[in-house]
């Protein structure tokens, strides 16, 4: 298939940048989207055009790392599915695809369409972890979680913090991300005791690293690859009530 | 408590839920009307002779909800923005409604709409001889008292104004439809196990509370073109 690409282009964080059309030709149906970016890489080489820089690492649907908005939509149009697990099958010969970085004040584009999503390992460094020591891993069933928490927090755990949440909001809200880790521990017993705190400090830190705020549109959730639901926004919602209530107390 | 991002939702949500029990309270009054003069003009009177601290205490705690919702929604929109300078070439959406994305639009209608409702049926300066409107139908005491009745039937029997209270309790409409269900999700009271039912009765709310305010203009509108009489045809012999 023969295709049409309107591609992000800026030197650097300072560039203002704009975009760039390139002609593709024989993009094979059964390739990734990754795999097309690659072989248009090589087509600009060849041509002597530096080659655009875009964010991979598994190309398995894992690790978080690819990005893009594709068409407007975060990760492209389809839904459940990473941009490295987005086949060219899905798009028609002919098309014009335009490609975009993940847009938001706290993802500053570094290079074409790489992002820096550090601040999403702030909100984690603020408190998406548990600071007990709990020694080398424990028999399977040697802490008794009810199936249901478990699966919950199972849920929330498979957010892989690609940020697709935060490029697909209208307002860049990170609600969604926080929600999912904070809401993963505090689902768990290992998570309770630092539960308050965790809350207070995750939302402090998104906060403060310039994400909007939530309006309930529900775009997150319809662009997260992994389907995490609204619910853990809700939790976090309650959660941070509860803690802020508590703290008037204590 | 109301600082933080989430302490503003609340806010947005707690002053959004007074302002949810109000428009019932107001439409149920309302409808009123069409049990006849005597009965609307008595329940005017009896509001407007409740305890002056009951009401006045009324009247501030709402102007207090509505200051606070429009100002904080305000604040929400202006750091949205800075959160999100550029646009991107294709804005599209997968899930988001019309009413989610256009809350600060009908919002501010809505609110604008609010200032000249007042001023028409409360305050009375658009049309000042509303004030001199008074019967004793109605009255407990047989005192001459304020008559509401006459003053709804004459307000809306002017086809601009009727045509604009229709189209401002449309987007009222709209804005419960996304504002209801958003109260318990920003409240964090929600799962996924009601989830659908509580968008279903947000959803049959907003469409009762914009069906019971639009039946009143709507009825005597009607009336006054011949199409149905609801009322007392002697109020439309002028």
């Amino acid at each position: 298939m023969n295709l049409t690409l309107k591609v992000w282009r800026q030197s650097g964080p300072k560039d203002s940048g704009q975009f760039e059309t390139h002609l593709i030709e024989e993009v094979s149906e059964d390739s990734s989207f990754l795999e097309m970016m690659d072989q248009l890489n090589e087509q600009l080489l060849e041509n002597g055009i530096e080659p655009i820089a875009f964010d991979h690492d598994c190309r398995e649907g894992i690790c978080g790392m690819c990005s893009l908005t594709i068409n407007g939509f975060a990760h492209g149009p389809e839904d459940s599915t990473t941009t490295c697990q987005l086949h060219m099958r899905k798009f028609n010969d002919g098309d014009i695809i335009t490609i975009e970085p993940f847009r938001a004040r706290a993802f500053p584009v570094v290079r074409d369409l790489v992002v820096d999503r550090s601040s999403f390992d702030k909100i984690i460094q603020a408190g998406g972890f548990i600071s007990a020591r709990t020694g080398s891993a424990p028999d399977g069933n040697a802490i008794p979680i009810p199936k249901e928490d478990a699966d919950k927090a199972m849920d929330a755990a498979a957010c892989i913090g690609c940020g697709a949440c935060v490029a697909s909001c209208k307002n860049a809200s990170a609600m969604l991300f926080t929600s999912a880790k904070a809401g993963h521990l505090n689902l768990l017993p290992q998570g309770q005791a630092e539960k308050d705190a965790r809350v207070l400090n995750m939302v402090k830190t998104m906060d403060e690293s310039g994400f909007g705020n939530c309006r309930n549109y529900g775009e997150c959730s319809a662009a997260c690859p992994k389907d995490i639901s609204l619910d853990y926004i809700a939790k976090l919602n309650r959660d941070h009530a509860k803690a802020k209530i508590k703290n008037l107390f204590s | 408590m109301f600082t933080s991002s989430l302490g503003k939702k609340y806010l947005m949500a707690l002053t959004g839920l007074v302002l949810i029990g109000f428009v019932f309270v107001h439409m149920a009054g309302n409808l009123q009307v069409f049990a006849g003069q005597a009965q609307i003009n008595s329940y005017a009177h009896s509001l407007q002779s409740l305890p002056w601290f009951v009401l006045w205490g009324s009247r501030l705690f709402l102007l207090a909800s509505i200051m606070i919702h429009a100002w904080t929604a305000y604040s929400l929109i202006v750091e949205n923005r800075k959160a999100r300078p550029n646009k991107n070439d294709v804005e599209v959406t997968k899930r988001a409604g019309w009413s989610s994305l256009r809350m600060g639009l009908t919002g501010t209608i809505i609110l604008a709409f609010v200032v000249f409702h007042l001023l028409h049926f409360t305050i009375r300066s658009i049309y000042p001889e509303y004030a001199e409107m008074t019967t004793t139908v109605g009255s407990p005491a047989g005192e001459e008292i304020h008559d509401a009745f006459s003053m709804i039937i004459a307000g809306f029997k002017h086809e601009f104004i009727s045509v604009f209270y229709v189209v401002a309790m449309f987007l009222l409409c709209r804005h419960l439809a996304h504002g209801f269900s958003s109260v318990f999700q920003s409240l964090g009271l929600r799962s996924e196990a009601w989830e659908k039912k509580l968008n279903l009765v947000s959803f049959a709310y907003a469409w009762l509370i914009f069906a019971g305010f639009s039946v009143v203009p709507l009825s005597v509108l009607i009336q006054k073109h011949g199409i149905f009489q609801f009322y007392d045809p002697s109020f439309f012999s002028s």
